[in-house]
């Protein structure tokens, strides 16, 4: 196999390029086109209003937490310890209990996630074996007034939901 | 000339209000303007189409604290950019809006500009200097070399029109160019001289933007180098103060290059001429000067002396030499 060279011209050496004012005069008239264009019809922009309009995220973008629940309202989550165990930035905390509906023998009592140590790699996500967190609520803009605000209970991941239907999260790679 | 004092009175309101109208709405133009050329919006929160955010700027700047830091000379630094902004206010008297508004029509007024002129340089070399900042001293000396090189062919430029004219005049300058656009000094049909005089025109614009610190020759503000150059130690006001010298010393360049080469408030038909007209050919070079800013990138220090020294001034001074052998031949 040969080696493809690819010469590339070079510019500025004629006496065209080299006398400026012409050139200067070319490059105004491109930006008046763009002012020209921007003028008439100034919808077609490069930017983004963004707290107007808000960026489409894909199913695999990975922001904040929640926890998922069966049809009838009870958590998958069967305390098994494997995200808080996965979790590089140990920002999860959970305390189990006993199950009461007959599913499983464990629920967990009290699951908070601390998004301030949180660094979003989503290994709790893909430790789970019952699917029962995911990081699919589409939320990226993650604030808050006071550090208490960024602890997220267990009533808070529960409460979220989720932002794609079930077949877009599975397309998704999950 | 001096019928009452209303007159005095009536002219620095006038052009206080000129001026100030100016220093404000053309930083939205350019904010607008750079936008639309770079298919952004610009400001459009404050108010319909942004038209409000001046006014926003303007309240930040004042309420916000003019720090003088340790180690400024402190009467230097408060007074540089009260001196940006006279010269620029000042330069108005002598300019002529049309036939019969102009508040002094002064011999020798084109000498008195390019004197005023000067003084905007001092603005920003005192800045520089006072503030004991390196950026900044490099800024000023920059902006002194830079305007030092740009003045000797906008001068020699201008006194070709000096000669055409017969008059150091603004206002006997403008009314030589009265009657249509074949009269104007850029296009002049008589003697021939619009063979030539679009180049002294082109040098002389080049030159007002250099003069004005306006991209791409705006070595002294290179932001990317030099924070921003002698505005560096500035807040609130004294910031505000060097922002609008600098707009007001583009439209007095505008103003001056529309008196001397474009015939000042005359019609380019001919006909109703007006101070409409003068303030179309002031905003239309205004746009060229924002335009040309964001169309392209700064120039080096050394290229940009390259460019006068080398380019401008030879060209200018055969431009000299040109129109006194068209003058002397026709």
């Amino acid at each position: 196999m040969s080696i493809k060279v690819k010469t590339i011209v070079r510019q500025g050496k004629s006496l065209q390029e080299r006398l400026y004012l012409i050139e200067v005069f070319k490059g105004m008239a491109v930006t008046f086109r763009h002012f020209l264009r921007n003028f008439l019809d100034n919808s077609k922009l490069y930017v983004r209003h963004y707290p107007e309009v808000k960026p489409e995220i894909t199913p695999r973008w990975r922001g904040r937490h929640r926890l998922t629940t069966h049809e009838d309202g009870s958590m998958k989550c069967v305390a098994c310890f494997m995200c808080q165990t996965n979790c590089p930035a140990k920002c999860i905390q959970i305390e189990a209990g006993e199950r009461t509906d007959g599913r499983t023998e464990k629920v967990p009592v009290k699951f908070d996630i601390d998004l301030l140590e949180c660094i979003y790699c989503g290994y709790c996500v893909e430790a789970c074996p019952k699917d029962a967190i995911r990081m699919d609520t589409g939320i990226f803009s993650v604030t808050g007034y006071k550090r208490e605000s960024m602890l997220m209970t267990m009533d808070d991941l529960l409460a979220t939901k989720g932002a794609f239907s079930e077949e877009e999260y599975k397309k998704g790679g999950a | 000339m001096e019928t009452s004092i209303w007159r005095p009175i009536i002219y620095l309101v006038g052009i206080m209000a000129f001026a100030g109208v100016n220093a404000a709405y053309l930083g939205w133009c350019e904010r607008k303007g750079a936008g639309r050329i770079q298919r952004r919006p610009g400001p459009k929160e404050v108010g319909p189409a942004g038209l409000l955010q001046p006014l926003a700027d303007g309240i930040k700047l004042m309420t916000k604290q003019l720090l003088v830091p340790q180690g400024v000379d402190g009467i230097i630094f408060r007074v540089a950019p009260v001196i940006a902004m006279i010269p620029a206010i000042t330069s108005m008297v002598v300019i002529p809006f049309s036939g019969n508004i102009q508040a002094r029509a002064m011999e020798l007024s084109v000498l008195l500009l390019f004197a005023l002129a000067s003084l905007a340089m001092i603005a920003i070399l005192l800045g520089g200097w006072a503030s004991g900042n390196k950026y900044a001293i490099i800024s000023s000396a920059r902006a002194v070399s830079q305007n030092l090189a740009y003045e000797i062919p906008m001068l020699l430029t201008v006194i070709a029109i000096v000669m055409i004219s017969g008059s150091m005049n603004l206002r006997d300058i403008a009314i030589d160019q009265q009657g249509g656009f074949w009269h104007w000094n850029i296009f002049r049909f008589e003697n021939g001289h619009f063979l030539y005089m679009w180049v002294g025109f082109i040098i002389f614009f080049i030159c007002s933007i250099a003069e004005t610190n306006r991209a791409p020759f705006d070595m002294a503000e290179a932001e990317s180098e030099l924070v921003a150059g002698f505005m560096t130690e500035y807040s609130s006001m004294g910031f505000g103060l060097f922002m609008m010298g600098e707009y007001l010393n583009i439209v007095v360049g505008a103003c001056l290059t529309a008196t001397l080469f474009l015939g000042g408030w005359d019609c380019p038909f001919g006909q109703t001429p007006g101070v409409w007209w003068f303030l179309l050919k002031i905003y239309i070079l205004i746009f060229t000067v924002i335009w040309v800013r964001w169309t392209f990138p700064r120039t080096q220090v050394y290229r940009l002396l390259n460019l006068s020294w080398k380019i401008l001034i030879p060209f200018s001074l055969v431009n000299v030499l040109v129109t006194a052998a068209f003058i002397k031949v026709f």
